[in-house]
């Protein structure tokens, strides 16, 4: 009898464990966009949570359209990224170094996008399609077996974890945005098109953002409001993790969904505090983040 | 001619209620009054010590929630008490939550205030989403009515319409007189200077905390006032949108200066009630959120900035205007 219920109790910490571990994965796409553009720009994205919404819904329709989940995931990815640039050359550059009223703009521009979104899609609730290869349960130790489709979205975050680090770290255009993280001007002065790379780092940003939407809604679901929450994620994350920082934003991704799904499973009624407690320990702390530089 | 503009603020106030009808009375005036003191609470941070926060809503809501759990118990959650004890401590725990808010964010500044402020609003709407024993969950409280004070009962439209001016008036005139004070200019030192300040001695943390404390005593005030108005309040209340609501009526009315919040708090009712003569009733927040982007466009310091550049412009009153609070665009810096 103990012993069954000891077995239960470890599947079930398995599972959760699990779970959190995929919502980390969610959590660290979207973050890295937002922690980026922060990190880059000096630009708080209020509206990163309406590009995750806007990438779901592009994703939704595309694939419905073709019935081809890669091309939903490639067209989010790329019609977000665009809205990115777009946002960036027509608002937030005529802004450059306000940071406070670019917050506040962007915060109008996701106020306007989720009621056009409610508009457009309505208030009922989305599932992206996945493929038929990966909506299958496969065998894992102590859980018993797990959705195929979340152990990819693992599997896909530490790639694009990699990726960004490779791109940040091992290339030219990578060089030019850690320049320009460091010493804006001094890059401006060195001849780079400071404003290009702007608007290249707003779309890389954004596009992960939109890539992520058409998972999230493929492994959970789309609704309005997802917007506000992955906003609130992001926030979260990058307040943790410290600003600008992508293996930041890796750490504070597994922080706060671990803290989140934990705490919903053992403590429903008061599973959002634990998230909490970490960003006011941290911010006591380390006020700049568990890896960010001081301001 | 410095006291005409407000006397006649003053006269009109008096005398809206005889000219307008009970809608106008209460869904727009009274409205105004008690969402405007919340941002109120707001435009005395952001004018004063530089802070901008997303949190007010929250501590409204939390004054909202105790006067609630305390005069309205429903099914089983909350503890009926004496009007006045339910209302002191009403306000003391709003005032607390400002204080912790402000312990919180007091080591950030600018849009990282901005940020932590937000991720708290969110927590508290969360966790009134989630708890009954305390917040009664999805449901919240409903039917909390205002007292009956010596047969005058306070939920009705004139008494109740009073009541709002003469509360919004002691928070406005409160503001612009503590702002005088040795404490306020402490605080304009710290949002310009912080690193002179503390040089001269001054505890820039503790001011820090303190203003967000009395942000939140006002903010409270405010808070009772809308649950008065809408006799209930759930997590709906404190949810992402109220909280922006309180930014972008501070915004449109321009957060340099505390009428900014009445005028921005009026402007943003009145749209929002009018919103279905112009455009589709659901299309509300679209028609505010152009609006919003369009003032954060062209004019940073609201419609009083507007105002206020036209009549400069006009008469040159404006040098004799001393003391006045810095621009939007420099705050947080």
């Amino acid at each position: 009898m103990i012993d069954t219920l000891a077995d239960i109790n470890w599947r079930l910490f398995a599972i959760v464990t699990l779970n959190g571990l995929t919502l980390a994965s969610l959590y660290f796409i979207v973050a890295s966009g937002f922690s980026l553009i922060f990190g880059l720009m000096r630009v708080v994205n209020m509206a990163h949570g309406s590009l995750y919404l806007l990438g779901a819904y592009v994703g939704f329709e595309v694939s419905e359209a073709t019935g081809s989940w890669i091309l939903g995931i490639l067209a989010a990815g790329v019609v977000v990224a665009a809205a990115g640039a777009a946002l960036q050359v027509s608002i937030l550059s005529w802004m450059q170094g306000q940071d406070l009223r670019q917050a506040l703009a962007t915060i109008g521009v996701s106020i306007v996008a989720a009621d056009l979104m409610l508009a457009q899609w309505g208030g009922s609730a989305y599932q992206i399609a996945l493929p038929e290869a990966v909506s299958t349960f496969v065998p894992v130790p102590v859980a018993g077996r797990y959705a195929m489709a979340r152990l990819m979205l693992i599997g896909f975050a530490l790639v694009i974890g990699v990726a960004l680090w490779l791109i940040l770290n091992r290339t030219r255009i990578g060089m030019l945005i850690r320049a320009g993280v460091d010493d804006r001007r001094m890059l401006e002065a060195m001849g780079v098109n400071v404003p290009l790379v702007f608007v290249g780092v707003f779309a890389i940003g954004a596009g992960l953002a939109g890539m992520a939407g058409v998972i999230g809604g493929s492994v959970l679901s789309v609704s309005p409001g997802e917007d506000a929450r992955y906003l609130l994620s992001s926030l979260i994350v990058v307040i943790v993790g410290g600003m600008g920082s992508i293996p930041g934003a890796a750490i504070g991704a597994l922080l706060v969904a671990m803290a989140e799904t934990y705490g919903l499973a053992y403590t429903p009624t008061y599973g959002i505090v634990y998230t909490f407690a970490i960003m006011v320990a941290v911010l006591a702390v380390r006020p700049q983040g568990l890896l960010g530089r001081a301001a | 001619m410095r006291w005409i503009l407000p006397l006649a603020v003053i006269a009109l106030l008096l005398v809206y209620p005889f000219v307008v009808n009970s809608f106008w009375l209460v869904q727009i005036g009274g409205r105004t009054l008690g969402f405007g003191t919340i941002v109120l609470s707001l435009v005395f941070l952001t004018a004063y010590t530089g802070m901008l926060s997303l949190a007010q809503m929250s501590v409204a809501g939390v004054a909202g929630y105790a006067t609630a759990y305390f005069t309205a118990p429903t099914s089983g959650v909350g503890l009926l008490l004496h009007w006045p004890l339910a209302l002191v401590l009403a306000l003391g725990l709003a005032t607390m939550a400002g204080l912790l808010i402000g312990l919180v964010a007091v080591r950030t500044r600018g849009i990282y205030t901005l940020m932590i402020t937000l991720a708290l609003a969110m927590a508290f709407y969360f966790l009134t989403l989630q708890n009954y024993d305390l917040f009664n969950g999805y449901t919240g409280f409903n039917n909390v009515e205002p007292p009956v004070i010596l047969g005058l009962d306070l939920g009705a439209n004139l008494p109740f319409y009073y009541m709002s001016v003469v509360l919004a008036a002691s928070c406005y005139f409160g503001v612009r007189h503590v702002v005088r004070t040795p404490f306020g200019l402490a605080l304009q030192g710290l949002r310009d200077e912080p690193d002179r300040l503390r040089a001269l001695g001054y505890n820039v943390p503790l001011l820090r905390v303190l203003a967000f404390g009395l942000a939140g005593f006002i903010a409270g005030i405010g808070g009772i006032l809308n649950i008065w108005l809408n006799a209930s309040i759930s997590p709906g209340s404190v949810a992402l949108n109220p909280v922006i609501d309180v930014l972008m009526a501070g915004v449109l009315g321009g957060i340099g200066h505390p009428i900014g919040a009445y005028i921005g708090a009026f402007v943003f009712t009145v749209v929002d009630n009018f919103a279905i003569d112009f455009i589709a009733r659901e299309r509300f927040n679209t028609l505010i959120g152009l609006i919003f982007l369009a003032i954060v466009l062209f004019s940073p310091d609201g419609l009083t900035g507007l105002v206020h550049r036209a009549w400069t412009r006009g008469t040159g009153w404006a040098r004799r205007q001393r003391g006045r609070a810095r621009e939007t665009d420099d705050i947080g810096k």
